[in-house]
């Protein structure tokens, strides 16, 4: 189960890297989500993996798994999601702008869309 | 409960509940808007002079949020360090909004709401004694600075903030990762705890620790603008309106400031795997950045990135006093910070009024018409200038002697010396080089109507900060006191981890 869940991280982690350095904003958006997603399933594991046992006080508990790390990766989702909605509108912008979808705005076919 | 129990709070709360206030009346009439915002960046400084008084004895104002005992509950700490960078942030942030109600925040949409939200985020970064609730406090500052960059859009600003958010955007998932690995081997994120925790770390864990702290600090050397993780910097700062490239001076401080921060408690003497760690990395990679940041200075073709370049090389100065790690170096460090803020942001102030007053031929380095009340502009130039390059008589001087003087029980001592005063030397002929440029080798413009004269309220902000820093010489000796007691205060931080934990530890 360990080496699973670090293989997962390890392979969005090693995907997001990859598409965060293409040259184009999509790939770079995408990146940066994959990443993310990354990240939050890495921050969630940190408060080790552990099946059936409630994170609240209760009763009948056999056990607890730690609590805290869920409550940090709700924010961390709340931004990442808030900040992946507005790198796409920017990315939009940007391609309006720019007319063309480059991270550097320029490409080989688009003579107009150098500076 | 008295007034005074409350205090570390109020710099966080305030910009935030403006900030929504300014969002509800985001119809109402402009005047309103800029009156309330103007106020609460006022409001700031009373403030933060407060706790500066109140935490001047040495005390740590610990806010517990809700009441929880730290280290189950986020608590919000003021001490020197964290009441001189607030108030370093609220007389900054006076002048900028200065300037920019003058018509640059009708440029774009809600510029004051976004304005107090960065304030909101700068305080809480300052103040916060939790790690994660400094990612939390680096993403608010973030998302607002990423309004404010493009404030005004254009394709340039376009292009500039794109990278500035992307990059800042990868920043913020390796703080993610630094801060989860620390939380699972410690099982706190509390700074005080934290640096209990660490101290008392397994062997076996001493490689984890250390790599998560090193990430940690290439995150914070990327909000530095530390070498090599600088380039963002140059294109976004001098793309940007000059109000909003005002307010970053700052910006970049908040990287030093965090790496101050988290350094002094993780890695102090008594800290087991992270002792020392970033000795070997501190002060020779801010002798590189302050060497290219000031060539990048001389190689540019216009006043603004210039005036970006200048930052990189006084963020390099200010991390190798960090780097150097003594009391007085310290303390050398803490008295340059608001100068060099101060001095950045007077230059990106006075670069836009010099760009307005230029017409079509901007701030580039080109031989242009004669600008109109050429003798002020000069005349301020020339001032900025020798704050920025470090000359005497003005507070640059000042900071850079202090550095100089605690360089001499180093080890570094000639590189120190030499990289700072070559560079000082550099800075000097590029700034004369621009001011010849602009100043000397004009034209007379066939229509002289068609250039915009600078009004006096546009040059108000810059008079402003100039007086920042010459109260800075007056009042050098009671400051650099002052700043030698954080430096103490810093490097003694039994007492951080005490005051929060209430003798726990």
């Amino acid at each position: 189960m360990e080496a699973l869940i670090a293989l997962v991280i390890g392979v969005l982690t090693a995907g997001g890297v990859f598409l965060a350095l293409r040259g184009q904003t999509f790939p770079v958006v995408l990146g940066l989500t994959l990443m993310s997603y990354a990240v939050n399933l890495f921050l969630f594991v940190m408060g080790r993996l552990a099946i059936g046992v409630p994170p609240v006080i209760s009763d009948a508990a056999q056990g607890y798994t730690d609590p805290l790390p869920q409550a940090l990766v709700l924010t961390a989702i709340v931004i990442s999601f808030g900040m992946t909605a507005f790198v796409i509108v920017l990315s939009l912008k940007a391609r309006a702008e720019l007319g063309n979808d480059h991270v550097d705005g320029h490409h080989e076919d688009s003579p107009e869309g150098r500076h | 409960m008295n007034a005074l129990a409350h205090l570390p709070i109020l710099p966080v709360v305030l910009p935030l509940l403006i900030g929504i206030l300014l969002l509800a009346l985001r119809s109402a009439p402009l005047a309103l808007q800029r009156g309330i915002s103007l106020a609460a960046a006022l409001a700031l400084i009373p403030l933060a002079l407060a706790l500066n008084d109140a935490t001047a004895d040495g005390t740590h104002l610990v806010y517990l949020l809700g009441n929880w005992v730290a280290p189950y509950g986020i608590v919000l700490v003021a001490d020197r360090l964290a009441a001189w960078m607030l108030l370093t942030t609220a007389l900054l942030a006076v002048f900028a909004l200065g300037y920019a109600v003058r018509g640059i925040d009708t440029q774009g949409r809600h510029f004051h709401v976004l304005f107090q939200l960065q304030l909101f985020g700068l305080n809480g970064a300052f103040l916060t004694g939790d790690l994660f609730n400094l990612f939390v406090f680096f993403e608010i500052l973030l998302l607002a600075s990423y309004g404010l960059v493009l404030h005004g859009g254009g394709r340039h600003r376009v292009k500039a903030g794109l990278h500035y958010v992307v990059i800042n955007l990868v920043g913020s998932t390796l703080f993610l990762f630094a801060v989860g690995t620390l939380y699972g081997v410690t099982g706190t994120l509390n700074m005080a705890d934290l640096a209990v925790k660490l101290a008392a770390t397994p062997a076996e864990h001493a490689a984890l620790v250390q790599s998560a702290a090193l990430l940690l600090f290439g995150v914070f050397a990327l909000k530095a603008a530390l070498l090599p993780l600088y380039l963002w910097l140059p294109a976004a700062y001098a793309h940007t309106s000059a109000p909003v490239a005002a307010l970053f001076a700052i910006m970049t401080k908040v990287g030093a400031y965090s790496i101050l921060r988290v350094y002094s408690l993780m890695a102090g003497e008594a800290a087991g795997p992270l002792t020392d760690l970033l000795d070997a990395w501190l002060a020779p990679l801010a002798l590189i950045t302050l060497a290219l940041g000031m060539a990048g200075a001389v190689a540019s073709t216009s006043l603004k990135q210039q005036a970006a370049y200048l930052v990189v090389a006084s963020i390099g100065t200010l991390l190798l006093a960090f780097g150097l790690g003594s009391a007085g170096a310290l303390a050398a460090g803490l008295y340059y910070l608001p100068h060099s803020t101060f001095a950045a942001a007077a230059l990106f102030l006075l670069a836009d009024s010099i760009a307005r007053a230029r017409g079509e031929r901007d701030d580039r380095f080109e031989s242009g018409p004669a600008l109109p009340r050429a003798r002020l502009l000069g005349g301020l130039f020339f001032i900025v200038a020798v704050a920025i390059t470090g000359l005497p008589p003005l507070s640059g001087f000042l900071g850079k002697f202090m550095l100089l003087q605690a360089a001499l029980d180093s080890p570094l001592l000639p590189w120190v010396w030499g990289v700072v005063l070559v560079t000082g030397l550099v800075s000097v002929i590029a700034l004369a080089r621009s001011g010849s440029l602009l100043f000397y080798r004009t034209y007379t413009a066939h229509d002289s109507a068609a250039l915009t004269s600078p009004a006096n309220a546009a040059l108000a902000p810059v008079v402003g900060l100039l007086g920042l820093l010459i109260g800075m010489v007056i009042w050098a000796g009671p400051l650099s006191d002052h700043a030698a007691a954080i430096a103490a205060q810093l490097l003694d931080p039994r007492q951080y981890i005490d005051a929060v934990l209430g003798g726990r530890g």
